[in-house]
């Protein structure tokens, strides 16, 4: 799997391909720490990058980990995610303190995790 | 104290199942990625996203080269909480470019810490006013890079700094001072986020069939 620096040499084209030219829709449930977790094996055939997604979450692992293991920018990660979210082949672990104020449990769990590092 | 066992762990819990995250600002090389390296489980990694001036991401890649497109950079680490919870630790620019895309990224972030090089106090300025017209609560550490030493009231002075605003002193190379600056953001954020001053909580409706 190429690790180089994601995006950079990416050309639209190559982008492009690996989307199907979609835009973002159904993607923006991932959020950048939302936890995916594979509910399946690849099987042969399928997108590179599906399969590669799949392996790489076998344990739960953050959409932005996946965008980073796969070397592409978030967006085209979150849209690959969709696919395979709408296809039942992924679950996801979205985040309980997005869109809203952590509550105090949140915190203290935080402070009592930082404090044990 | 030293815990090796979280410091090598891969992979997460099979029930980790709550993403966190901490974004660490600053300037140019002020420190950001050694601090977010000094308390995570892995190697920072790095990644990237592309948007245009619009406010889309690219992702419709056939207008790409048409808009102008912004790339930004940005790092992070991870730290296994517990068994369910995992904060992400992401080292961020400050610079003006990168505040398209605060929202998309870093929309329901705990808080920010505005890492300062004491040095370059004024490279810090534009975070600091983003994250206040954002009300993102953060605090300020200043990275010891051996400059002449300012007093607390000075460097609150220089950067307009509301007293609320915890102010603190770190090596971003060690371990325990940056672990220190974690705790003190987060004590900030159980004050900021104070029980009297919460809506109450509204249990979330269920969908009627
Ligand atoms: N003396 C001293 N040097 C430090 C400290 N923290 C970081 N450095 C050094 O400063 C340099 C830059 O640190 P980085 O962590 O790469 O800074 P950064 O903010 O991630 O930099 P960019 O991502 O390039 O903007 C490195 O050579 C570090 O070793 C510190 O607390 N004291
Ligand atoms: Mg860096």
């Amino acid at each position: 799997m190429s690790r180089g620096r994601p995006g950079r040499d990416d050309s639209p084209d190559r982008l492009y391909t690996l989307t199907g030219g979609r835009s973002r829709a159904g993607s923006d449930a991932f959020d950048l720490v939302t936890l995916v977790v594979s509910e399946s094996d690849p099987v042969p055939g399928m997108q590179s990058e599906h399969a590669a997604i799949l392996r790489m979450c076998r344990y739960p692992t953050a959409v932005v980990e996946v965008a980073a293991g796969l070397g592409l920018p978030v967006s085209i990660t979150r849209i690959l995610l969709a696919d395979l979210h709408d296809t039942g082949r992924i679950s996801a672990r979205h985040p309980r303190a997005s869109y809203r104020l952590p509550d105090h449990d949140i915190l203290e769990q935080v402070l009592v995790g930082l404090r044990n590092l | 104290m030293d815990s090796v066992t979280s410091e090598q762990r891969q992979t997460l819990h099979s029930t980790a199942d709550n993403g966190l995250k901490i974004v660490v600002v600053g300037g140019f090389g002020v420190g950001k990625t050694t601090l977010v390296r000094s308390v995570s489980e892995i190697r920072p990694l790095n990644t990237e996203e592309t948007m245009t001036q619009a406010g889309e991401t690219v992702d419709d890649t056939a207008g790409v080269a048409a808009k102008s497109a912004t790339t930004v950079a940005f790092d992070f680490g991870r730290i296994s909480l517990d068994t369910h919870n995992v904060l992400y630790l992401f080292g961020a620019p400050g610079q003006e470019r990168f505040w398209f895309l605060w929202d998309r990224l870093f929309s329901g972030t705990l808080g920010a810490v505005v890492l300062v090089d004491t040095r370059r106090l004024a490279d810090s300025w534009y975070a600091i006013d983003r994250l206040e017209h954002h009300g993102t609560p953060f605090v300020v550490a200043c990275n010891d890079f051996g400059g002449p030493a300012h007093t607390p009231a000075q460097i609150r002075g220089a950067l307009d700094l509301a007293d609320e605003v915890p102010l603190v002193f770190c090596d971003a190379r060690s371990r325990e001072s940056s672990k220190q600056v974690l705790i003190t953001l987060v004590e900030h954020l159980r004050t900021v986020v104070a029980p009297a001053a919460r809506p109450v909580p509204q249990p979330i409706p269920e969908p009627t069939p």
